[in-house]
């Protein structure tokens, strides 16, 4: 049996760093079962680097065409998935999809793409997808036991997902990249597979506007500086930026800030934000609520700025300086501008 | 424009959250509920695009008897009807709830559904494209802006109604043409939704509810037991008080080589 991961593809070539750590994933719940692990994307066959997941243990690549599914077409998507899936089972023409034989899971990143394409799938074979996962292991035929997020990982779910074809996606900001089990030299062999579509599955398609934002990213920032309530309104922004541009950061807040109209809601971190993955989050003015941490909890370490030491997000923190914002901020900045002179 | 947006009972959680003592829910001995956030705006979309092109607007829900309160809520934004699949309590999982919802509205005339993006609680993310399959509407996920064609439709055309959806997407905006009737769901930040009003209250108050009982269907995914995760409840150590602090700050930046 096999293992297939769908991979999102960057820009630059390679496979998002996000599909990298549902590969991690994908490839222990392989492991589990003494499985194959095979790879998907969308594109050309030269679209992702192989080397990376020879090294992550993927046994057989497919690039799956015609060249107009490369546009993102979320029930397409799907129906090729399907197809590739259901290829080497009984009945089908194709063969299977990796030398282990039938596909027994489908895993993609907890992306809107991930997320979006495995509940097509899901709709369209019938079958259950748990979304957010963060590990996977095959406990019998048709039965997986696997941990997922609830409330944003807020909360963890021990679950048992009976299904003959398991659909999971994996939330990325709470598992690490693959290890490396293979060796990156060695070849994959890559193939591509034509997916045979139904009417009406290019009718929801993605036109992608040319407007990209100017500035750091902040789901992908290194740094990013956190205001919440506590900065106190709009005008109060002014330093943390100020403390950002100094630091290479991204500027994000807390859900209160963009529903007072203080910030746009694409700065806001947190459940119905972004989710961030910094090595540092600086977080100034913030209480710390459920909403929020859920947004942070990727975050490698969480400094703390607040006036109260009892605030829920001092006990969630890793360091904490206990006092105003408006005073710590500007001293942190002096210092920063000293040492840089 | 009749649309149905469709809303779920969730626990409000604020500082932290809790499980009850058999591992199996949310402790709610301490709070009170509320729809999810995204689909507090789902229902105020729908209300400001039903206030431009005329129209109402239905709001529905699946859940226990008190789910009616969450219902009432959004009626008090201007929704004008209710309605609740009503269960005896238990978690529905997403293929059980998508078959309820598309039974419930299939032959309500509907041009537009609405969801949230995906549910505060369970975050199944798929309940939307479940039901869009069961009606074979077209569907667009995580919309953070949404656009109608003038007048609600093709200017002098005879084809259906079609409208503009974008969301963001690693940066960029991916924008989805799609004819009505469809499926939308939404995320927070496509608006900022509005308190509601006294007679908004008082007119939802007054309003009757109307009940459906939809029969348990269950699901391949079966949860065994929730946990708060390991080293969610640190304690931060303190690095000083006010601008006294900030050298010890700075030497913390060093130390995880942010400054270099």
């Amino acid at each position: 049996m096999t293992v297939l991961c769908l991979l999102e593809t960057d820009a630059g070539g390679g496979a998002a760093d996000a599909s990298m750590r549902a590969l991690a994933v994908a490839g222990a719940l392989a492991a589990s079962a003494g499985e194959d692990l095979a790879a998907a994307w969308f594109g050309p066959v030269d679209a992702v680097d192989r080397g990376p997941l020879a090294a992550a243990g993927v046994a057989r690549g497919w690039a799956i065409w015609p060249d107009e599914l490369s546009g993102y077409a979320p029930l397409a998507w799907a129906r090729a998935l399907a197809g590739l899936a259901s290829a080497g089972s009984s009945g089908s023409a194709a063969g299977p999809p990796g030398d282990g034989g039938p596909v027994s899971a489908v895993v993609a990143a907890a992306t809107d793409h991930g997320n979006e394409v495995l509940a097509h799938l899901g709709a369209i074979s019938g079958l259950p997808m748990a979304a957010n996962c963060v590990s996977a292991a095959r406990t019998g035929p048709g039965e997986c036991r696997l941990v997922r997020q609830r409330w944003a990982g807020s909360l963890l779910e021990d679950a048992v997902l009976e299904t003959p074809l398991a659909l999971l996606t994996v939330a990325t900001d709470a598992v690490g990249d693959p290890d490396a089990v293979g060796d990156p030299a060695a070849g994959i062999g890559v193939e591509r597979y034509e997916a045979e579509l139904a009417d009406g599955d290019l009718l929801v398609r993605a036109a992608e506007s040319q407007q990209r934002r100017s500035g750091v990213s902040l789901a992908s920032a290194r740094v990013v500086v956190g205001g919440g309530r506590g900065v106190g309104g709009p005008d109060g922004f002014a330093a943390l930026e100020e403390l950002a541009g100094l630091l290479g950061a991204a500027v994000g807040v807390s859900r209160v800030v963009t529903s007072e109209g203080w910030r746009p809601h694409r700065q806001q971190v947190g459940q119905t934000g972004t989710k961030i993955t910094p090595e540092l989050y600086l977080a100034c003015g913030i209480s710390g609520a459920i909403q929020h941490m859920a947004g942070c909890q990727g975050a490698k370490t969480i400094v703390a700025i607040n006036t109260d030491a009892g605030a829920p997000i001092v006990a969630k923190a890793d360091y904490a300086v206990i006092g105003d914002l408006h005073e710590v901020i500007p001293a942190l900045v002096a210092a920063l501008r000293e040492r840089q002179a | 424009m009749e649309i149905c947006v469709c809303v779920k009972r969730v626990p409000m959680v604020g500082g932290s959250i809790a499980v009850t003592a058999d591992g199996l829910d949310v402790d709610v001995t301490m709070s009170g509920f509320t729809v999810s956030p995204h689909e507090e705006c789902a229902v105020e979309e729908a209300v400001q695009i039903t206030g431009r092109l005329g129209g109402s607007v239905t709001v529905l829900t699946l859940g226990p008897p008190e789910a009616a309160g969450q219902l009432r809520d959004m009626l008090a934004l201007g929704a004008s009807r209710g309605v609740l699949l009503q269960t005896d309590g238990a978690e529905w999982g997403p293929v059980g709830t998508a078959a309820a919802i598309a039974d419930a509205v299939r032959d309500g005339g509907y041009e537009l559904l609405l969801f949230g993006n995906e549910a505060a609680d369970t975050g199944g993310y798929q309940v939307p494209v479940r039901v869009a399959h069961l009606l074979g509407l077209p569907c667009v996920t995580g919309i953070k802006r949404l656009e109608f064609g003038a007048e609600g439709g093709d200017e002098g055309g005879d084809g259906p109604p079609r409208i503009l959806a974008g969301r963001e997407y690693r940066g960029t905006e991916e924008v989805f043409e799609v004819a009505l009737p469809a499926v939308v769901s939404v995320k927070e930040g496509i608006n900022l939704p509005r308190y509601p009003s006294l007679p908004g209250r008082l007119r939802a108050k007054r309003a009757v509810i109307e009940t459906i009982e939809p029969s348990f269907e269950p699901d391949g995914l079966r949860k065994e037991r929730l946990r708060v995760p390991a080293g969610s409840s640190k304690r931060a150590q303190v690095l000083g008080s006010g601008p006294d602090a900030v050298p010890a700050l700075v030497g913390l930046l060093d130390e995880l080589g942010i400054l270099s």
